[in-house]
């Protein structure tokens, strides 16, 4: 038996990861940067959940046509998040309310959370992460 | 003067700033993140509808289609294309970007 073999390496340890997205979607670069995390933290098979607070929530918003000002429309990766075993997408009620926004105007299937339920949410994660 | 805004309201506080130090009948427009604003149900919508009765508030229209937002467009708000962005330029004698 190889050294390897009974190195503890890490590897099978399963951590809840939270990405905080509280970024509007174009204005700067942290929406899509944070997209691409997500994706690469999923494929390590941790337990992930996207939250999405504040002007984050408008990067779930349906309608999005970025030819106009010459940028990639992600939004559309969001709805292939599940395909990458990202299922837990969260938004705040609040942020929602404060932008005239319903879960009607999203193009994923989202969980709404109260702040009380947020901030539950948040305080049993193993590591947050904000953009 | 034309004011150009391009942060969201609910981030920074420049569209207050602005909308505070604009004189009557100047122009703002509303660019990137800041075309939020303008938006129905916006928490700063309210703030946007009463300048307009003194002031002339226009959005950039790719920006709003990008965020989706261009069918959620404030009664009293003008959208210009970029055309119209350079001559709101060059119809005013001076402008202020509110970074």
């Amino acid at each position: 038996m190889s050294d390897m073999d009974e190195m503890d390496d890490g590897s099978g340890v399963v951590k809840k990861f939270m990405f905080l997205n509280r970024k509007a979607p174009h204005g700067t670069v942290y929406a899509l940067e944070g997209l691409e995390v997500v994706l690469i933290t999923a494929a390590f098979d941790q337990d992930v959940s996207m939250v999405f607070t504040d002007d984050g929530v408008y990067q779930l918003i349906k309608g999005i046509d970025s030819k106009g000002i010459e940028v990639k429309d992600f939004s559309k990766t969001y709805r292939a998040l599940e395909g990458y075993d990202v299922e837990k997408l969260y938004v705040d009620q609040a942020s929602m309310d404060a932008r005239g926004l319903t879960e009607d105007d999203l193009i994923v299937d989202v969980a709404v959370l109260s702040v009380d339920e947020m901030a539950n949410l948040m305080a049993e994660q193993d590591v947050v992460i904000s953009f | 003067m034309l004011h150009i805004v391009n942060k969201s309201a609910a981030e920074r506080s420049s569209l207050e700033s602005c909308l505070r130090m604009a004189t009557k009948g100047s122009a703002v427009l509303l660019i990137e993140d800041a075309v939020y604003a303008a938006t129905t149900g916006n928490a700063a919508a309210a703030k946007i509808q009463a300048a307009a009765a003194d002031l002339k508030i226009y959005a950039l229209g790719p920006d709003l289609a990008a965020r989706g937002m261009a069918g959620r467009v404030l009664d009293g708000v003008n959208v210009v294309d970029y055309g119209g962005f350079v001559d709101l330029v060059a119809e005013h004698s001076n402008c202020q970007s509110w970074l």
